[in-house]
């Protein structure tokens, strides 16, 4: 019997047409647009000017506090602005935009293949790294990982899960990680061990990665403390909350965060982007991101550069489909659709979708019938459909006595309501809300 | 016979006995109500639409009976008359405030501003906003889902079906603010009614820089600070990229609207322009370009 978590989910038809293509490398555009606030917390403050050249790897924007993170040229050549420009929702926001010119790397950057096993920095140092490194959850959060990893003073970590389940259907690039750089990331796994001072890590993969579950388990066998956990295909299994109740059977408390049951969680592409920022001096710039639709011609896993503008990662794959519907960034079920394709590869971009003109049209919403199906998938145990309406009717203390801020936006209820209600954008709307009444409380306070 | 009155006389003493007990009782829970309380409710408009902040028109009655500086007490529905004959009746000053009504500052009709993707979602602006930039190149304009609309208790805001935009109707507008607080993008403004309703205003709330807002949109405010240069009384700040008319300080001189290249600036409710004999042949000399999109913004609005 395999592991899963307890209450709510669904088994959405997983479409990983990328499965069996291996990483490749996108390739250099022309142009790279930087945004300045690709993770959750403060804009980074740029620390180049126009007309400034840079390297790759070249510090380009500072961290303007403790929640945020720095953030690295991904390509050589010279800055030619840093100004608003629209992101992938249209909305401008500041932007290094860099003319590429060749690839030169700072020379500190170790390029070679060779696999570094030891590490002899002290937990402090590996964290200075990562946070130096700019590195952020990549799963699509975007939480500044050095943030993750320093543990309160009064709190104690017991075990770090790393989440390589990509609950997401389409999506492949963990998936690839793990298949072609399996080592390299089982040594990130060992770094961060080291780092919250823990001697047990557990690897969930998702039951429908045989072929990485085989590989990884192979692996670990050379690696103290490495277990890897087979799970039950479920959405949304790679929800922080949801892995740790699947892993290791605790429960995070309502608005607790993961170390209040000693738990650290982490996603491959992070432990892989940490593996190469301690061990080979590389910073995050560049990223695996899945490339696919069922219209696509080729459906891909792409080395990207950050800010290589998504049309262009879209044309190393067969360009856009004739009869293209929505343009995805991200998964299916948690993604949004874009309406500027011109805008950069951010670090939480972890795919590309593709939907065609028939696959994206949103049913008509027709009326609640009671049925409960959203009750029932629900992963935080909320009630999707009331939530609904009392954000319709903008009952904002209601909304938050039925814990409308424990919402994960996984986009189960939306799925599955046979009505075809736009249950999260609705709940969304008010989640925002309450938070932000939240917020003022406790500054106030 | 006697079975009868007996049965009839139990029941009379019954009832003495509870009409004395319930007299007693009154007495003892009596609640004190202010009898002016109703009075001014029944002077009030009796919408319970919230416009002064308060859930409806009884806590505002009673607001306006118990506080002894009913100053900062205003009923935007009822306006300046019913205020002061409330104040009147209840021997209190009244606060004074000029008539308002709700202004939709954006001009971005489907002909003035090309419509880049499309928003299959909620029909809700709310929700657009939080979801992404909105279905046109300006991420500050009109999101033509009518939230406003539906937030009207008043049936005074509609979206007119060939811009997209929602439009006033200044007859009915209480100026009760419900619209301001329904749009997430900032855009209805109370501003002063005016004399005559005469009112001149931008018809923008465009922030980005000149040459962007107006690949956008071409009635934009490109912020290129003629109408504050020409304004003899001060009222015109631009600010962020976008200009604002005060409309405390505002004359309504009319200067600005022609200086204006995108016609961003509208005045509104004032009459045609008579027959012009001779002035309008010096200043045709003037070679202004972006003459015909003026006319066009001061035909609409009008």
């Amino acid at each position: 019997m395999l592991k899963t978590f307890r209450l709510g989910g669904l088994h959405p038809s997983d479409n990983k047409l990328s499965r069996s293509n291996s990483i490749s490398e996108c390739g250099l555009p022309e142009t790279v647009f930087i945004p300045l606030s690709q993770h959750i917390g403060a804009p980074a403050t740029a620390c180049v000017a126009k007309g400034d050249k840079v390297k790759v790897g070249q510090l380009v924007a500072k961290a303007s506090g403790f929640v945020s993170s720095n953030i690295h040229s991904s390509v050589s050549g010279t800055i030619t602005s840093v100004d608003n420009l629209p992101d992938a929702g249209g909305i401008r926001r500041p932007t290094i935009t860099i003319k590429v010119e060749g690839d030169e790397w700072l020379e500190d950057i170790d390029r070679t293949d060779t696999i570094i096993r030891n590490c002899n920095l002290d937990s402090k140092q590996i964290i200075e790294k990562i946070s130096s490194a700019g590195i952020v959850g990549m799963g699509g959060a975007t939480f500044p990982t050095h943030v993750k990893l320093s543990i309160p003073p009064d709190k104690k970590a017991e075990c770090l899960i790393i989440n390589g389940v990509e609950c997401e259907p389409y999506l492949t690039s963990d998936h690839r990680v793990m298949l072609e750089r399996g080592e390299e990331f089982l040594i990130g796994v060992r770094i961060l061990m080291k780092a919250i001072d823990v001697n047990k890590a557990y690897i969930g993969i998702e039951n429908n990665k045989r072929d990485a579950i085989d590989h990884i388990s192979g692996l670990a066998a050379n690696f103290e403390g490495i277990e890897v956990v087979p799970l039950k295909v479920r959405y949304p299994q790679g929800g922080e909350k949801q892995l740790i109740d699947a892993i290791i059977r605790r429960q995070v408390a309502s608005g607790a965060l993961p170390i209040s049951v000693g738990a650290v969680v982490q996603n491959v592409s992070t432990t892989l982007a940490i593996y190469e920022a301690v061990q080979k001096n590389k910073p995050l710039f560049e990223r695996v991101v899945t490339v696919t639709g069922k219209n696509i011609p080729t459906p891909a896993n792409l080395m990207v550069r950050i800010g290589t503008p998504i049309s262009f990662v879209i044309d190393k794959c067969g360009g856009l489909p004739e009869d293209t519907g929505k343009i995805v960034n991200g998964g299916p079920m948690m993604g949004r659709s874009m309406s500027n394709p011109d805008a950069g590869v951010t670090k939480g971009t972890s795919g590309i979708l593709i939907f065609k003109e028939k696959e994206s049209v949103r049913a008509a919403a027709t009326t609640c019938i009671k049925c409960a199906k959203c009750v029932s998938v629900c992963p935080m145990g909320l009630e999707p459909y009331l939530l609904y309406k009392l954000s319709q009717r903008q009952l904002l203390a209601e909304t938050e006595e039925n814990r409308v801020f424990d919402c994960i936006e996984c986009g189960c209820c939306s799925y599955t309501c046979p009505a075809a209600l736009p249950l999260l954008d609705m709940i969304r709307l008010s989640k925002m809300e309450v938070m932000r009444i939240i917020r003022e409380r406790n500054l106030a306070k | 016979m006697s079975l009868l009155l007996f049965t009839v006389l139990t029941l009379c003493g019954l009832g003495v006995v509870a009409a004395v007990i319930l007299y007693f009782v009154a007495n003892k829970f009596k609640v004190y109500e202010d009898p002016r309380i109703d009075e001014v409710e029944q002077m009030l408009p009796l919408a319970n639409c919230g416009g002064c902040g308060f859930a409806g028109c009884r806590n505002f009655a009673e607001a306006l009976v118990n506080n002894e500086d009913i100053a900062p007490l205003y009923c935007p529905v009822g306006g300046g008359d019913m205020m002061n004959n409330i104040a009147g009746f209840l021997g209190k000053a009244a606060a004074v405030k000029e008539p308002q009504v709700a202004v939709v500052r954006c001009a971005g009709s489907c002909a003035n501003r090309p419509q880049t993707n499309i928003f299959d979602g909620v029909k809700s602006c709310a929700v657009e906003a939080s979801l992404y930039g909105g279905e046109t190149g300006c991420t500050y304009g009109c999101l033509m889902k009518g939230d406003c609309a539906v937030s009207c208790n008043f049936d005074a805001l509609h979206l007119d079906p060939e811009t997209g935009l929602p439009v006033v109707d200044q007859e009915k507008c209480t100026a009760c603010g419900a619209c301001v607080k329904a749009c997430p993008k900032n855009i209805i403004e109370l501003r002063k009614r005016g004399p005559k309703d005469r009112r001149v205003f931008v018809s923008c709330v465009n922030h980005d820089k000149g040459g962007v807002a107006r690949k956008a949109c071409k009635v934009a405010c490109i912020a290129c600070g003629k109408c504050a240069k020409i304004c003899p009384f001060e009222a015109i700040t631009v600010e962020n990229n976008l200009a604002y008319i005060d409309f405390n300080k505002c004359k309504l001189c009319r200067k600005c609207p022609p200086e204006c290249p995108t016609g961003a600036i509208w005045a509104v409710n004032f009459p045609a322009p008579k027959p012009k004999p001779e002035i309008p042949a010096a200043e045709a000399v003037k070679p202004t370009v972006k003459k015909p999109i003026k006319e066009e913004a001061s035909v609409s609005a009008s």
